[in-house]
């Protein structure tokens, strides 16, 4: 099975600089752990000890995996997982 | 140095001063790799507070892909300060994720005085370039 998973810029340096890469897993927490394993340091740009990290966004097809089932999100060969960081910020500290 | 068109510069001002109290938020986006900041997009500030903006992440999605299918990315990325200085913030540094972007940022402090600065956030590091308002971006050369 494959996923495609579109790779924002900032983090293009994990994967030789390709802006999008083929992945497969049965839930995102899978598909995650197959980047890991071809893309070494990436999950932990995606994924912290509470789950996927706050100001990272992570689309299955076209829905914001919050809404879905985070990390238990099933996935289907022939989806396409997109991941762009917030745009974010302000003047609190 | 970042080179805006008068009515881009003029539109992130009016936005700015329109959601004061909040901190308002977009992009103006240009074809990639051209550092031409042609396409005004204001977004909603889906945190409507006065010291923090995020993009609705539904909003985000359908930005980037509009962009995608137009061949741009956002050359500059604005936000809006409302009572203190245009100057990026920590916040402002930590979670600036474009490298190539310009990050405008327009304060909204003086309800008299309009203050708008550019800035490239690279790595944590934060570097000012000067605006040039222009009454029209050059046309481009065939």
């Amino acid at each position: 099975m494959a996923v495609e998973v579109r790779i924002p810029t900032i983090l293009r340096t994990y994967t030789g600089g390709a802006k999008a890469v083929s992945a497969s897993g049965s839930s995102l927490r899978e598909l995650i752990d197959d980047l890991e394993a071809q893309h070494a340091g990436l999950r932990d740009r995606l994924v912290d000890d509470k789950g996927l990290r706050r100001f990272v966004n992570v689309y299955l097809n076209d829905e914001d995996v919050r809404f879905l089932g985070g990390l238990d999100t099933p996935v289907s060969d022939g989806d396409a997982v997109t991941i762009l960081p917030a745009v974010a910020g302000g003047s609190r500290a | 140095m970042i080179v805006l068109a008068k009515d881009v510069y003029d539109a992130m001002v009016a936005h700015a001063r329109r959601d004061h109290p909040d901190e308002a938020c977009g992009v103006v986006a240009g074809p990639e790799g051209s550092d031409r900041a042609e396409r005004f997009v204001a977004m909603v500030n889906a945190a409507r507070s006065p010291t923090f903006y995020e993009f609705d992440s539904g909003d985000l999605l359908r930005l980037y892909r509009d962009m995608d299918d137009r061949g741009e990315v956002p050359v500059v990325i604005y936000h809006s300060h409302t009572a203190t200085e245009a100057y990026p913030s920590r916040t402002d540094i930590s979670y600036a994720s474009e490298p190539e972007a310009h990050y405008v940022l327009v304060s909204t402090a003086d309800p008299l005085v309009e203050s708008v600065r550019s800035f490239r956030i690279v790595d944590g590091v934060v570097t000012e370039e000067e605006v040039h308002v222009v009454p029209t971006l050059d046309p481009k050369t065939p």
